[in-house]
């Protein structure tokens, strides 16, 4: 599926518009669309949406060997999926330069600023660590992917419970969540990126773009920062060459929106502990809003039952018998069988018995009727001759033997 | 032969259910599908450009992707993709549009259980937010059978995995016939047949749901 291609004039629109300090939405430069985080009914699933683009965070742990090289530290693995749901360019199992870019962003915005103590993951050194694995799919691409992936991956991570380990001399135990009370990962710090495009060379500069700006800009600027302003990563591409002074401001900006949107996170976090401390039912189905026109949800409802065994009688009675089954598989020889009628296939049995050319001293037996259900074993060592294929005698037959005479298959 | 009869249980009912539609900007339709805690998120891009190699003369080819909630799709993934594609193709009219693709994507948001009949139920939803000609509508309803021989209807995880057989069909609104069916499980015939019957009946209740939530949304114009 190709994504629809941007018109000239839509180009040359929002260009104008942004050389007047115009955006689409009616925007600020420095202004973030809404940020709306969601919880899922198990611990490290996270729902964000920034403005329209929304993903979907899923963070899930296992006992796996750790690295030769740092053996008692644990791993983290993040995957973003460009889901073909999130826009129509993107396409299944296909690794786009976009995937690639953010899968990179994010492995050097968390796992190389440290942001996780791995440490506190390993189990048994050199043996078994925790594997935290990030799986972000992007549901809805309205421009921002990284923004919103970044905060859904810290909040999903802030959000996740390992389960509770304990070591006792040899022996490992994994409690369920039942048993003990899972525990959260210790979190260092949370990088949040924040997206600065740019246009006409540099020139004019906007915040948190959208999918039309993201198709017309030069470039973009990636920085992203912890609410203590630290800069975790920054990532410039499209070519645009910036002035020392532009990414210094950016940096400012930065730290302000980042600072804005660690609160929001930390609201989240906390409105959600507090809704499961007090027992309500939390998951996507809450935060579906009922007022909407477009929703609707209705309670647990009773199945009625009461004539279903005499309708189910009804059926079987007027139901046809089932067909014949069929006679039970022919074995020419081991591993070959031979289902229903036709020709006797003797193909590669020939050179089998040729090989066996023993003298079998055979008695004379009356031809047994095979009953049916029987599986029909047809091996050297049984009296019937079986002809081989040939266009003048292709029925089999069973003939026999006379004493002395050997089984071996007589071409004709 | 041994007649296996299911007794009637007390407590056969549906779990709650509800469904959000057109809750993403980008695809041309899309639902949501919440039943008791297991969610899905449907989205159908179509009637749209095919690729050459794909591309089927007289009709519109079909292609269903399921997103697992972690790691990449595995068989397990495609078998289910069969079932729900299967499905769709047998109610849609898809000779209406020649040589088209239309893309349906389900993304598993949370599995607890009765995962196959919240997918057809998503998929059916996202079907009619966008717009495509159907012959009829379709649902999927699960049932299970559990060690004591009762039938449960719309299982929890925690019930498929003590119960011996599950059984989920997709059922159509126009004759209440089962369009697909997929088990697991061992059961009799006369089971069978019970099962069906069971799911016939509480298809009843999802197609009203789908006319209540239609109805609900073009209830005021634009």
């Amino acid at each position: 599926m190709k994504d629809t291609p941007l018109s000239n004039c839509e180009r040359d629109f929002l260009l104008k518009a942004i050389e007047e300090k115009k955006r689409l939405d009616g925007r600020q430069t420095y202004d973030y669309r809404n940020i709306k985080i969601t919880f899922g009914t198990d611990y490290g699933c996270c729902f964000v949406d920034l403005g329209k683009t929304r993903v979907m965070a899923q963070v899930s742990c296992e006992l796996v060997a750790p690295k030769e090289s740092r053996p008692n530290e644990g791993v983290l693995f993040f995957n973003i999926e460009l889901s073909p749901m999130a826009s129509p360019a993107f396409e299944q199992g296909r690794q786009s330069e976009l995937s690639v870019k953010l899968n990179r962003q994010l492995e050097r915005c968390f796992r190389n600023s440290k942001c996780i103590d791995t440490e506190s993951l390993c189990v048994v050194s050199g043996e078994k660590v925790w594997q935290i694995r990030v799986d972000v799919h992007t549901l809805n691409h309205d421009g921002n992917l990284m923004d919103a992936a970044t905060v859904a991956a810290i909040t999903a991570l802030c959000h996740f419970r390992r389960p509770d380990v304990s070591i006792q001399g040899e022996e490992i135990t994994v409690y369920t969540p039942e048993e003990r009370e899972p525990i959260p990962l210790s979190i260092y710090h949370m990088p949040i990126s924040v997206s600065f495009s740019f246009f006409q060379q540099g020139t004019y500069l906007l915040v948190d773009p959208c999918e039309r700006e993201e198709r017309v800009m030069d470039g973009l600027l990636m920085i992203a920062m912890n609410k203590h302003r630290e800069i975790c990563s920054i990532q410039s591409s499209g070519g645009i060459m910036l002035l020392k002074e532009q990414v210094l401001r950016c940096s400012k900006i930065a730290s302000v929106k980042v600072s804005e949107i660690t609160t929001l996170i930390g609201k989240a976090l906390e409105n959600d502990k507090k809704a499961r401390k007090a027992g309500e039912k939390c998951g996507f189905a809450e935060s579906m809003s009922q007022e909407r026109i477009t929703t609707l949800i209705v309670d647990e409802t009773p199945v009625e039952m009461t004539d279903v065994v005499e309708q189910a009688d009804d059926i079987i009675k007027n139901s046809k018998a089932p067909p014949e089954t069929p006679s039970s598989p022919v074995v020419p020889a081991p591993g070959v069988g031979q289902v229903g009628q036709g020709l006797q296939n003797s193909w590669g049995l020939e050179e089998q018995d040729s090989e066996e050319e023993e003298d079998m001293v055979v008695e004379v037996q009356p031809k047994k009727k095979i009953a049916k259900g029987d599986i029909v074993e047809i091996s050297d060592s049984e009296e019937d001759e079986v002809v081989i294929l040939q266009p003048e005698a292709p029925v089999k037959k069973s003939t026999a033997h006379q004493k002395g005479a050997t089984t071996s298959k007589k071409k004709k | 032969m041994i007649a296996m009869e299911v007794r009637k249980s007390s407590d056969v009912s549906l779990r709650e259910f509800g469904c959000e539609q057109n809750l993403l900007s980008r695809p041309d339709g899309s639902a949501s599908f919440v039943q008791g805690d297991t969610s899905v998120l449907a989205g159908m891009y179509g009637p749209a450009e095919v690729k050459v190699s794909k591309e089927i003369y007289d009709r519109a080819t079909l292609e269903v992707l399921i997103q697992p909630k972690v790691g990449l799709p595995s068989v397990r993934e495609r078998s289910l993709e069969q079932c729900v594609r299967e499905t769709c193709e047998a109610s849609l009219l898809s000779f209406l549009y020649p040589r088209s693709s239309l893309t349906l994507i389900l993304q598993v948001v949370h599995d607890d259980g009765s995962l196959l009949s919240c997918l057809l139920n998503g998929a059916c939803m996202a079907l009619m937010d966008a717009g495509l000609p159907m012959s009829c509508l379709f649902c999927g309803v699960t049932c299970a059978i559990n060690a004591d021989g009762e039938i449960i209807t719309d299982p929890t995880a925690a019930q498929e995995k003590q119960c011996r057989a599950i059984l989920t069909f997709a059922i159509d609104s126009t004759d209440r016939k089962v369009m697909m069916s997929s088990t697991r499980g061992s059961f009799s015939v006369h089971e069978l047949q019970e099962c069906i019957a069971v799911c016939q009946k509480a298809s009843e209740k999802l197609f009203k749901f789908y006319r209540d939530s239609v109805q609900r949304r073009y209830s005021k114009t634009v």
